[in-house]
C-alpha cells in the first residue's frame, strides 16, 4: 500500500551546479585571483580579444586562460604562444563550461603553476550566445561580446545573455564601414536590458578602443598583496 | 540543447531529495516553475527528462512546467509591467530600461507528488520521562511481518 503525498519546496533546478561554483569561487578568492567568464557567439572574437588583453596586461599581471571549446585546440594553441598557462576544456557535445569543468581545468592548472601567484584568469566559454549565460562557473566579472556584423537586434533576441553580463564589448568596429549596423543602436539595446552595465566598442584587429575596456577592467581588479597570495598554502581543488 | 544538462542536474537534485527519505519515494509528477526569462524550452526539458528517467527509480515520472511570465518594475513610476521585446523591454508608461525582474528568472522545482509504502508496525511509545527506566527490547518471537 502506497500513501500519496507531496512535498513543496524551492529548490533551484541548478541548485548542483551553483553550489561548484560557489566552491570554485572559494578557490579564487582564497588564491586572491579574478576570474572573467569570457562568453559570445561564435566568431565574434573572444580569442581575438583575448590575445590583444592578454598582450597588454602582461608585463603587470599574472595571468591564466581556462579555454573552452567543443572540439579541437585550435585556440588553446594560439593563446599558449602568449606566454601564460593555457588549460584547454573540451566539452564534447556541451555548449557552454559549467563549474564542474571548470574545477576540473583549476586542477589541471594546478600542475602548471601557483594559482596563488596569478591575478586574472580567463575562462573562454563555448561560443554561444544562449547557454554559457545561465551556468555559473563561480566568475567574478561576466563579459560578453557582440561583434557588429551579428545585428543590432541581438541584445534583444538573446536578452539574458545581455542581462547577466557585467560588461558588453561591442567588437569588429573595423567592420563598421563595411555593415549596415548601427552601434548607437546596439549599445541603446544592450541598455534597454542592462542599464548598468560597461559597454564599449573595440576592435581586436586594430586595437581601438581596448583602451577604454581595458580602464574599465583595471577599476574592477583588487590590489593584491602577493606576498600574502605566496606564503599561502596550496589548496588542491576538489 | 543544454535541455539535457538542465536535466542531468535535476536528476542530481531529485536525488538529494530522495536521500532524506527512509524508504524510497515513488514519483508521480515533478513540478517545475520556469521562468520565460531563461534559456529553458519546456517541451525540450520534458522530451529530455522523459528518455533520462527510463530503467531508473524515476520510472514513469512527469514532469509538469509552469511558466512564470517576465515582469520587471519601473524605477520611475513604480509600476510593474511585462516587458516586450518588439518595445526593448522598456517599460509602457515611461520607457525607463529593464531595471528590476520581478519575475521571470524562477529555473525551480516547486513541487514533487510522490507516493511511499505504508509503514506499518506498533503503534509509537510516548517519550520516556526522565529518570524513567527504558523497557526491555520486545520478543522477536511476537513479532509479525507487515505488508
Amino acid at each position: 500500500m502506497h500513501m500519496p503525498t507531496s512535498d513543496t519546496m524551492t529548490i533551484n533546478l541548478l541548485a548542483a551546479n551553483g553550489r561548484q561554483a560557489r566552491h570554485n569561487r572559494q578557490h579564487f578568492d582564497a588564491w586572491g585571483l579574478f576570474c572573467i567568464n569570457v562568453m559570445s557567439s561564435p566568431g565574434a572574437g573572444k580569442t581575438v580579444l583575448l590575445e590583444q588583453t592578454l598582450r597588454a596586461l602582461h608585463d603587470n599581471h599574472g595571468m591564466a586562460v581556462l579555454e573552452g571549446d567543443m572540439t579541437t585546440q585550435l585556440d588553446a594553441q594560439r593563446l599558449a604562444g602568449l606566454g601564460v598557462p593555457v588549460i584547454p576544456i573540451t566539452t564534447g557535445r556541451v555548449c557552454h563550461l559549467d563549474a564542474a569543468m571548470v574545477s576540473t581545468g583549476l586542477q589541471l592548472l594546478q600542475q602548471q603553476c601557483d594559482p596563488a601567484s596569478l591575478d586574472l584568469l580567463w575562462v573562454e566559454n563555448v561560443g554561444n550566445l544562449v547557454c554559457p549565460a545561465e551556468f555559473a562557473i563561480g566568475e567574478h566579472c561576466k563579459l560578453a561580446l557582440l561583434s557588429v556584423t551579428e545585428g543590432d537586434d541581438k541584445p534583444l533576441k538573446y536578452p539574458v545573455m545581455f542581462r547577466e553580463a557585467d560588461c558588453v564589448l561591442i567588437t569588429k568596429i573595423d567592420l563598421l564601414p563595411h555593415v549596415p549596423a548601427d552601434l548607437g543602436r546596439m549599445g541603446h539595446h544592450i541598455r534597454q536590458i542592462n542599464p548598468h552595465c560597461g559597454v564599449f566598442p573595440v576592435s581586436g584587429l586594430t586595437g581601438a578602443g581596448l583602451g577604454d575596456w581595458l580602464a574599465w577592467l583595471g577599476q574592477r581588479l583588487p590590489a593584491k598583496d602577493h606576498h600574502h597570495h605566496q606564503g599561502a598554502p596550496r589548496t588542491p581543488v576538489v | 540543447m543544454h535541455e539535457v544538462d538542465m536535466t542531468r542536474y535535476l536528476l542530481q537534485a531529485l536525488e538529494d531529495w530522495r536521500e532524506q527519505h527512509p524508504v524510497q519515494p515513488h514519483v508521480g509528477t515533478v513540478h517545475l516553475l520556469v521562468g520565460e526569462f531563461t534559456c529553458v524550452e519546456p517541451g525540450q526539458l520534458r522530451l529530455s527528462f522523459a528518455a533520462a528517467v527510463e530503467d531508473t527509480w524515476l520510472a514513469g515520472a512527469r514532469l509538469s512546467i509552469v511558466s512564470v511570465p517576465l515582469v520587471g518594475e519601473c524605477l520611475v513610476c513604480g509600476n510593474s509591467y511585462r516587458p516586450d521585446p518588439t518595445c526593448g523591454y522598456a517599460s509602457p508608461c515611461c520607457g525607463h530600461p529593464l531595471e528590476t525582474i520581478l519575475s521571470g528568472r524562477e529555473l525551480k522545482i516547486h513541487r514533487i507528488d510522490y507516493s511511499r509504502p505504508r509503514i506499518c508496525g506498533p503503534p509509537a511509545q510516548p517519550p520516556l520521562a526522565p529518570g524513567q527506566p527504558t523497557p526491555p527490547f520486545p520478543d522477536p518471537s511476537h513479532a509479525h511481518a507487515h505488508q
